[in-house]
Order: C-alpha cells, then sequence, then structure tokens
C-alpha cells in the first residue's frame, strides 16, 4: 500500500456528487499536485484528507492506519490554507508553537522547535510580531512553518498562492518546493493554475467534475495528454475533428485536407479527436514527410517575443506562435498561408 | 441650491441636538440648586452617602456583572456553533434573539411569575438568591439582541471556520480552539457587547421591580416619588455610567480597527 492510499472515495452533497470514485496512491516523499477547474471537486478531496469533511464512500490510508472515520484533529496532517489563517491574536512564534504546546511538548523543545522553524523560513526576526503586521508572502511562509512544526506525516496546502501578488507567488512557490525537498515531506498541493501545478510537482493529478482524469509527470500531462479536457486545460491545445480515412497509414481528414497521425490509439474508422500544441505549428511550404495544412489568417497579435496567430481551415480554427523577427514580415490578414507540423505532433484524445 | 440644503442639515442638526440636550442640562441644572444660595453638589453628597443608595447601585453592578458573565457563556459558543455547523439555523437564531426588543420586559417577568411561582413545578421566588437567579436570567434574556448582534458581527469579521481548521488540524479540540483562538480574536466584540448589556442592565426598572429585587432601577424610582433635587442627581449618575459604557465601547473598537488599519509592514 502506498503511503497515502485513496481508495474509490466519493462526496455527495444532497443529491449533488462533488467527488466520484476517487483513486490515487502516492509514494512517501512525493509532491503531488490535484489541478483543475473551480468546482472540480479538488479541494473536497483534500478537505477529506485533511478530516474536515467525511468521505461518502471509499477509504482513506496514511501510512497503512485507515483515517477515514478519525477527526481531522487525530491524522496528524499539516495544513496550509488560501486565506493564510493565522491566529490574529498571536505572535508570529506562539502561531507557530500551537500545535507543539497542544501535543504537551516540554517547554523548551517548543522554543527550540519554533526557533528551528522560524529560521528555516527566514523570519526569526519577526518572532514577536503579530500577523498584522507582516505582509501576505510573510504570513503564509508563517502558515507554512505552524503546519510543519509538529512533524506531520502529510502536508496538504489548498490554493496556498492565490492570494498573493504575481512576483511574491512565483518566489513563495520555489520556496515551497525547496522547503518540501529539504524536509522529505509528503505533499499535496491544490491549484487551478497549471504553471504552478507544472512547475512544482512530481507528479500532477488532473481533475473534472470529480473525477481523475490523468495522473502523470508534468512532461506527460503536457505532452501526452489523453483526454480532450487535459488537453484544453493544460496549455492552449488546438482541437481537430478528424476522420480516419486509411487505419494503417494513419491518414486522416480534417476539414477536406488530409494529414498522417504518426500513432492512433484505437483501430476503426470514424471520427477522433486530434490536439495539436500551438507550439508544434509553424509557416512553412508543404514539405515530405511532414504534414501541411492550407489556412487563411484570421488574426495576427503582436506579443512582443512571440506572435500568436490564428488560421482558420473551414470549421477548425489553429492557434500558433511564431517568435519575432525584425527581418521577416508577418503575415496579413485574410492571407493564404501553409502550416506545417510532424506527424508525431498529431496526438489522438480519448473519445469523451 | 448647495447652500441652502446644507443650512437646511444644520437647523435639523440643531434642533436634534436641543430636543435631545435641553432636558439632559434643565435636569443637570436642577440637580445643583438644592442650597438655595448657589449652585452645589449637595444633592450628589446626600445621594452618595445614602445607604441605600450604595446597597441599590452595589446590588445593581453585581447582578449586571454576572449578566454579562453568564450572557457571554451563553452567547460566544451558541453563535460560534451556528455560525460553524448549523448556519441553516442563523435566521431563527436571530428571530429569537431579538424577541426581547419586541415583547416588553412586562410580559416576560409575568411569564416568569407564572412559570416559577412558588407554587409552580420549579418555585424561584420563594428565597432571594433563587429570586436572584430569575433576575439575572431574565436580564440575559433582555441583552441577549445587544450581546449576540455584536459576538456575530465579531465573528463575521474574522474568518471563524477557516482558524477553526487550522487549530483543528494542529491537534485541538473544540473546546481549545474556541478558548485559546476563537474567543481571544472576539475579545473586542465580546467587551462591546458587555458594556452595552451593563448599561442595560444597571438602570433597569421592570423586571427587578416586579421581581421585588432592591435594584438601582427601583431606588430611582422611589427616591423620585418622594425627593425633590436627588432624583435628578440620580439621573445624572444613570446617565453618566451609560456615557461610560458606550464610551467604552467607542476605545474598544477602535483599538480593534486600529489593529487593522496598522496592516502590512515593508518587504516581503
Amino acid at each position: 500500500m502506498a503511503f497515502l492510499d485513496i481508495a474509490h472515495v466519493g462526496k455527495t452533497f444532497g443529491a449533488a456528487s462533488v467527488v466520484n470514485d476517487v483513486n490515487l496512491a502516492i509514494e512517501k516523499g512525493e509532491f503531488v499536485t490535484l489541478l483543475g477547474p473551480s468546482g472540480c471537486g479538488k479541494t473536497t478531496l483534500l478537505r477529506m484528507i485533511a478530516g474536515f469533511e467525511s468521505a461518502s464512500s471509499g477509504s482513506i490510508h496514511i501510512d497503512g492506519h485507515d483515517v477515514t472515520l478519525q477527526r481531522a484533529r487525530q491524522r496528524r496532517v499539516g495544513m496550509v490554507f488560501q486565506s493564510y489563517a493565522l491566529f490574529p491574536t498571536m505572535t508570529v512564534a506562539d502561531n507557530i508553537a500551537y500545535g507543539l504546546k497542544i501535543a504537551r511538548e516540554p517547554k523548551s523543545a517548543i522554543a527550540e522547535r519554533v526557533e528551528q522553524m522560524m529560521k528555516l523560513i527566514r523570519l526569526s526576526q519577526h518572532a514577536q510580531h503579530y500577523p498584522w503586521q507582516l505582509s501576505g508572502g510573510q504570513q503564509q511562509r508563517v502558515a507554512l512553518a505552524r503546519a510543519l512544526a509538529s512533524s506531520p506525516r502529510l502536508l496538504l496546502l489548498d490554493e496556498p498562492l492565490s492570494a498573493l501578488d504575481a512576483k511574491i507567488r512565483v518566489a513563495l512557490r520555489d520556496e515551497i518546493r525547496a522547503l518540501q525537498r529539504k524536509l522529505g515531506i509528503t505533499t499535496l498541493f491544490v491549484t487551478h493554475d497549471q504553471e504552478e501545478a507544472l512547475s512544482l510537482s512530481d507528479r500532477v493529478v488532473v481533475m473534472n467534475e470529480g473525477r481523475i482524469e490523468q495522473v502523470g509527470t508534468p512532461f506527460e500531462i503536457y505532452n501526452f495528454p489523453r483526454t480532450r479536457f487535459v488537453a484544453s486545460f493544460v496549455g492552449t491545445l488546438n482541437i481537430l475533428n478528424s476522420r480516419v480515412l486509411d487505419e494503417a497509414s494513419g491518414l486522416v481528414e480534417v476539414d477536406g485536407q488530409t494529414v498522417t497521425v504518426a500513432r492512433l490509439r484505437r483501430s476503426g474508422h470514424g471520427e477522433r479527436t486530434l490536439a495539436l500544441r500551438p507550439e508544434a505549428v509553424v509557416l512553412e511550404s508543404p514539405l515530405a514527410g511532414r504534414n501541411s495544412l492550407m489556412a487563411t489568417i484570421e488574426e495576427v497579435n503582436f506579443l512582443g517575443s512571440v506572435v500568436r496567430l490564428r488560421a482558420r481551415l473551414q470549421e477548425t480554427v489553429l492557434s500558433f506562435d511564431i517568435f519575432n523577427d525584425p527581418g521577416q514580415t508577418l503575415p496579413q490578414r485574410g492571407s493564404r498561408v501553409a502550416l506545417g507540423f510532424s506527424h508525431d505532433n498529431l496526438l489522438e484524445l480519448e473519445a469523451s | 441650491m448647495k447652500p441652502a440644503s446644507r443650512a437646511g442639515a444644520w437647523l435639523a442638526i440643531a434642533l436634534g441636538s436641543l430636543y435631545f440636550l435641553l432636558p439632559l442640562i434643565a435636569t443637570f441644572e436642577f440637580s445643583l440648586r438644592m442650597r438655595r444660595e448657589s449652585y452645589s453638589l449637595e444633592a450628589y453628597r446626600v445621594v452618595l452617602t445614602d445607604p441605600g443608595f450604595q446597597s441599590a447601585f452595589g446590588y445593581s453592578i453585581l447582578m449586571a456583572l454576572l449578566t454579562v458573565i453568564t450572557s457571554i457563556v451563553l452567547v460566544v459558543p451558541t453563535a460560534c456553533w451556528i455560525e460553524l455547523r448549523l448556519p441553516r439555523m442563523r435566521p431563527v437564531i436571530e428571530f429569537i434573539t431579538l424577541l426581547p426588543l419586541v415583547i416588553p420586559a412586562i410580559i416576560i417577568v409575568f411569564g416568569y411569575l407564572r412559570l416559577y411561582n412558588s407554587s409552580s413545578w420549579l418555585p424561584l421566588t420563594g428565597n432571594e438568591r433563587a429570586t436572584d437567579l430569575l433576575l439575572i436570567c431574565s436580564y440575559v434574556t433582555l441583552s441577549l439582541p445587544y450581546m449576540y448582534r455584536s459576538v456575530h458581527s465579531g465573528l463575521r469579521a474574522i474568518d471563524v471556520r477557516t482558524l477553526t481548521e487550522a487549530s483543528e488540524s494542529l491537534g485541538a479540540g473544540w473546546f481549545t480552539t474556541l478558548a485559546h483562538v476563537i474567543a481571544p480574536a472576539l475579545k473586542s466584540a465580546i467587551l462591546s457587547g458587555s458594556f452595552l448589556t451593563f448599561a442595560v442592565v444597571i438602570g433597569e426598572f421592570t423586571m427587578a421591580s416586579l421581581l421585588n429585587r432592591p435594584a438601582f432601577g427601583p431606588y430611582l424610582q422611589l427616591i423620585g416619588a418622594n425627593r425633590a433635587y436627588e432624583p435628578s442627581a440620580l439621573a445624572v449618575i444613570a446617565f453618566l455610567v451609560t456615557w461610560a459604557s458606550m464610551g467604552l465601547i467607542q476605545v474598544v473598537s477602535r483599538n480593534a480597527a486600529g489593529a487593522g488599519a496598522k496592516r502590512r509592514l515593508p518587504g516581503a
């Protein structure tokens, strides 16, 4: 059994099913992110692991112990909230010491541990300050130290960076990851921000409508999305509806033009959904061994280092980026262009 | 247009001030005229040295303090519980806590007398201590709107749910969380509620009079019926107590607001 084992967990509120038969195994020391749009059930799943919600079905094991029916305070799970949730009437040091005091640790041990935690988050000089005297980023670091002080078995982070400014968000993100590596603590991180998920995690769990869509490394999730949802939620993927012409050679038809797919997942004829990353598409005349599609430029957005273009086949619209180059002229709106990409770049998605 | 409307506003303020201040000033002025020849604090000296005043005022202060303690113990956990576990009950509780504003005190006290008279199943009017208990209960009821309102708005200002969850995930039980996290965060709200309750209870007449307890309200009435200058002095004293309570509420809530306003030190 994995360190954190979630088996067939479901949650219903009245008639609404929020989390649906979720199975997930997380190894000790792993950093796993639950990624999905709001309302996908990721926070509810996290709250069931923390013990703030009870699971309607299934079981949760931490380190071999069944915690499904345990109260939050019995689970020894550290939690960090989006709103920091620092105790407003306590100083930084008292906030960090809270869990240790409740565990009735000896005074000297508490003082030592608090000292150590404050060094770890580099806020020793703020020990006697109150939460309202700190910036958002500092408050969240204190919350992190408070959650880690009593050496929990598991660290849960519920969108901890969402309330912060962009710059601090990136800095704290790296800090959380460095801290997690240093302590080797098994961590579950909830976010709706795909960049956060991809940059932080050992593995990403993409959720939608209470179900897990795909579990994989950031590389796998980004490059080989399995479903239409994952493809569209992670990055900006182009979706192409196609019809298989010749299964053996992977020849398919898109809006009256033919392209070749390197690997078709399923056998048989009929409709297939294909995905194409914007960064795979280039403007080039048709080449042997590569796919080529004729399209009409609809939109040209100059963004500085890159230029984002939108082109239409018939029904299908493709977005793609080219690097800015002062020596080249940009295609005009309404002009006909040839778009090239390799056979490998066309990914077949699971039927949804 | 502008100056005219401003003049109208000032006129309204002036009329309002006169309406409220004139009787007060007149009462104060009258309370100073016990000695024929000049203004003096003679009426206050007489009142303050009257053993009847001392015992009645002392009794009311004691009742007010016990009421404040009882209603804190009753209201704070209830309001937290409603906020956290039974949010659907909120309208019901709000309705109940507002009832004492609508139902006259005399009806409440008659209800008490019917329920707890000496021939009832729980005779509380039989001896003085039991009647004191009944009086405290009636004061708690009377001050429910004020205490519940201020605690409730205090709870609204902090994120109780998340604070409770944070505390729970650190291993704390319900009582520890309430005592060490929520109650300290609600300190200024609880203090405001307490001062209001104190101000309401200290001069209360109906309950104390009908339950026949020697409180400040009935004493005020007794003196008012028999003396000339002392009632005015007592009225001014009662006003001062109320104003002191209101002033303390201002101080307490300003301190709480100040803590919020001073947000953020430089640096991330």
